[in-house]
Formats: structure tokens, sequence, C-alpha cells
């Protein structure tokens, strides 16, 4: 929806769509695997059935994920590529923390914490597919030593990935006006002026 | 159940204490592999008691039959050659649940009540509790637990506590014809097993002794072994179990730590938020992408 003719694309319909599945098969993964995690989390297993029904699903959420992921990866890598602007913008992340972004370097669609926390994403991904592979007994059948470091691997990345996500949540709230580029497609000049300026000059033309 | 004996010690998934007013007489089964003779009374009597039918298989060219444990069948003979000094030994060892005093599965087992250790330290699981996955395979030091291809449960030894809760013995000890099986306290077990080593050490077999495995805290099933120092020719029987470091690093002190640190995300975003306040477009800036894009 374009709420002012003004506004810049950010994001297309297939990008979003690929996103939301992404976003919703992490969340389901997550309380399915967070009930199998610690015994603190089983009530989750009420969301899902049954706690063996939880135990059938979990593996099938978390193949959703990981092929969306993979999709929405080969639409993003190229964006995503690590340059040395975006070493200089996470050295100085601090300040961006802090609330004063104004002297932050220049960034492109993307800043540097962002394109961090996509590889870091790719690699987690990565890991708990083939760890996860290696747990799902239903259809699998690997040594026990393999199933027992699948395991230590499955549990801390998810862990880490879990952290990564509410970091992902969380700049997405406390940066204004970011989430409607998920929603809608658009953000608004002033939003991309001040957050990614370059990429705002190259998307509007405006040498400034 | 309110029998006294079996008053749960341990529950899978159970963060806080069980029952521990009653003292119980811990028991155990003993094996006296030297007085084996692998007729497999004891797997008929566990199908019997236990009522469960593996389905009929064909020779894989060795005595073992079925040759290896299942979901159905909890408990089988494993014949080894072994050529010793130049004579020919037949060791014949019964494996199934060993009876962990810290046992694995239970330790593994994500499902609150699947797995339990009652006070006279059997094993048991509760199969309408078990939700499939296979931890309990991941988490046991003696590949014991099977899985079942029909129902996708887990299945083991129970050392039939269903008997044992009731003053009996169970099922293949009351069955077996030469005397090679034993039941009672672990203390009486431990007692009779000195005997029969000492009698194996005058036969000739120095290295007699009881396999009662220290790095499981001990076991509630204990081997007689004419070799004990060398468990691993009694078909592969492992010659130190204790649960593996992954599984203690998997379902030790790093979940409560790893739950620690995402609460501490949460709880650290929401003060960022409250004492920094959203970022928002500044004024400056929308005034100067105003005239930016005002038409000309």
């Amino acid at each position: 929806m374009r709420r002012d003719p003004n506004d810049l694309d950010r994001y297309t319909a297939s990008e979003r769509v690929t996103h939301w599945i992404v976003g919703i098969s992490f969340i389901l993964a997550g309380l399915s695997g967070l009930a199998l995690f610690h015994p603190a989390f089983w009530p989750f297993t009420m969301l899902f059935g049954s706690s063996t029904w939880t135990r059938i699903l979990h593996p099938w959420f978390g193949v959703v994920m990981a092929v969306a992921f993979l999709l929405m990866m080969l639409q993003f890598w190229k964006l995503n590529t690590m340059g040395k602007v975006d070493w200089q913008w996470l050295g100085r992340i601090g300040e961006m923390v802090s609330g004063d972004d104004q002297n932050m370097p220049e960034q492109g669609k993307y800043n540097g914490g962002q394109k961090l926390l996509f590889w870091l994403l790719v690699l987690g991904t990565v890991l708990l597919l083939v760890s996860g592979i290696a747990l799902w007994r239903a259809w699998f059948h690997f040594p026990v030593e393999q199933v027992r470091w699948a395991a230590v691997v499955h549990a801390a990345t998810a862990a880490v990935m879990i952290g990564l996500i509410m970091l992902h949540v969380y700049a997405s709230i406390w940066v204004r006006s970011t989430i409607r580029a998920m929603w809608y497609g658009t953000v608004t000049r002033a939003w991309a002026r001040q957050h990614h300026r370059a990429w705002y000059r190259q998307v509007t033309g405006i040498d400034k | 159940m309110v029998w006294q004996s079996l008053d749960i010690r341990r529950r899978s998934a159970t963060t806080t204490p069980m029952p521990q007013a009653r003292e119980s007489t811990e028991v155990a089964k003993l094996i006296d592999i030297s007085q084996c003779i692998g007729c497999k009374a004891c797997q008929v009597a566990c199908m019997e008691w236990n009522d469960l039918r593996q389905e009929v298989g064909y020779c894989v060219g060795v005595y073992d039959n079925p040759p290896d444990l299942t979901a159905k069948a909890w408990t089988v003979m494993r014949f080894t050659e072994l050529e010793n000094d130049g004579r020919l030994e037949w060791l014949i060892r019964k494996d199934g649940c060993m009876h962990c005093q810290d046992p694995g599965c239970l330790k593994a087992c994500p499902a609150p009540g699947a797995i339990v250790q009652y006070a006279n330290g059997i094993v048991e699981f509760h199969q309408e509790h078990c939700i499939g996955c296979g931890y309990c395979l991941t988490g046991c030091p003696f590949n014991i637990p099977r899985l079942s291809d029909q129902d996708h449960k887990a299945y083991k030894c129970s050392l039939c506590s269903d008997r044992v809760a009731v003053g009996q013995v169970p099922a293949c000890i009351k069955t077996c014809p030469t005397g090679a099986l034993h039941f009672g306290s672990k203390e009486d077990m431990k007692e009779h097993a000195e005997q029969r080593i000492a009698d194996l050490k005058s036969r000739g077999f120095a290295n007699a002794g009881l396999y009662d495995p220290p790095g499981v805290e001990g076991t509630h099933v204990m081997y007689v072994l004419q070799h004990a120092d060398h468990p691993e020719w009694y078909a592969g029987l492992p010659h130190d179990p204790a649960i593996s470091p992954l599984v203690e690093v998997w379902k030790g002190w790093t979940k409560p730590l790893a739950i620690g640190v995402m609460a501490a995300g949460v709880l650290a975003s929401l003060i960022h938020y409250v004492m920094k306040g959203p970022n928002e477009i500044s004024k400056e800036t929308e005034k100067e992408v105003e005239n930016e894009t005002r038409p000309e």
C-alpha cells in the first residue's frame, strides 16, 4: 500500500511473504522446541495438540523454516555482503545503542548490524538443519555419538538464534516506522534518509 | 502407585525433589555369566510375563535370536566365541537394561514422568507419557532403549517392577534353570557375587569380578564376569560406562544458563526502551526531506 506518493519501495510482495513464512515457522519451531528444551516450557506442548504432536510437528516447522529461509537468503545475500563501512558501523554500535545515531557512518540498504545478523542467521539455520536431521529419529538413524553432538549443537544454536531474533524484533520496534516495510513494503523518505542515507540517495537520485 | 517399594525417587523432566521420607531397600539382579547355558528361557519368560510377541525373524547365522533388542524383546542372549590362551570360551551375556543408579535415559528425557526411577533402584518407562523423541536412546550409555516402529514409544526391561512391588522376583529370575540369575537386595547380591567370584578364581579365572560400574553410580543389574578386566569381550559390554559428557553438557547447567540469558535479553530490551526511548525520525530530517521532495 502506498500511503504517500513519495514513499519508497523497500520490499516486494514475494519478499514479504517469504519473510513471514520464515517468521511464523520460526515462532512455531521455537515454541515447540522450547517445550522440549526445558521442563519450564513444557506447557507450550498444549499449543500443538499434545506433547507427542509437539514432537511430531517440531521438525516439520523446522523444515519449512529452513527452506523458506534459504529462499530468502537467495533473495538477499547480495545486499548483505559486508564492506569496510559495515565494520566501521559495527565498531561504533555503542553510539547507535545509546540513541545518538546522527553521526553513524552512512549506510546502504542494510547497516553493518543487519548484515552481520543475516550471516549469523544463515549459519544458525544451516547448523539447526543439519543437527536437526541427525535428531529426527522418525526418519533418520545416525550413530549415537553423532546424535549426542547434534543434540548439543541443536540446543545451543537454537538458544543463540532465539537471542538473535529477539534482537531483530526489538530493533524493528525500537527504530520507529521500520516494521511497516515488512507489512506494506514501503518506507517514508525521512526514515530512509535517517537510517540508510546511501540507499536513500541511490533510490531517489537525490545527491546530498 | 501407592506401594512403598515403588516410591518414585527420580522423575524425568522434573526440577523439584521427589518423595524421600521413606527409605527403601535397593534391589538388584545378579547375572552370573559363568553359569549361563544360553537356553533363552529368560527371554521366553520375559515375553510371557510382559505379554510381548516379537515377530518371528530369520536366522542371521549366529545363536543370537532375535539378533538385537527391540521394543518387544527386552532381553536377548548375546553369544561370543572367545579364543583365549588357546582355549575356546563361549561367553553368553544376557543383555538388557542395567537399571543405572544414575540413568542417562532419565536425564535426557524431556517428557515429565515418562521415565521414573523407583526408590528401590528400578528405572521404568511410562509409555503413556512418552512422546517418542528417542532422547533416552541418546542418553543411554548401554544402547538399551528401542523406539517402536509401530507406536513410536520407547521400550526396555522394567525389571518386572509390577512383580517386584508385590514381593515377587522378576520373570527371568523365576524361570532360569541353572541358577545363573539371582534377585534380591543389592547388598545380598554383592555378597553372593563375592562367593561366586572366589569360586571362579579358585578354578583358574584369576580376573573374575563383579560388573557394577561406578561411572553410572552402580547398576541394579550386575554381572559376574569370568574376565572382569575385559568386559568388552562380552559382546561389547562397555569398559567404564558413564553418561556421555555431551549429554551432561546438553542436559546440565547450560539450559538454565541459556534461559537466563534469553530472559536477560528481553529485560535488557525493555530497560533500553524505557531509558532511551524510541528511535524516532528527527524533525530536522523530516523538514529536509520535505524540502527535497517539494515539487519544483
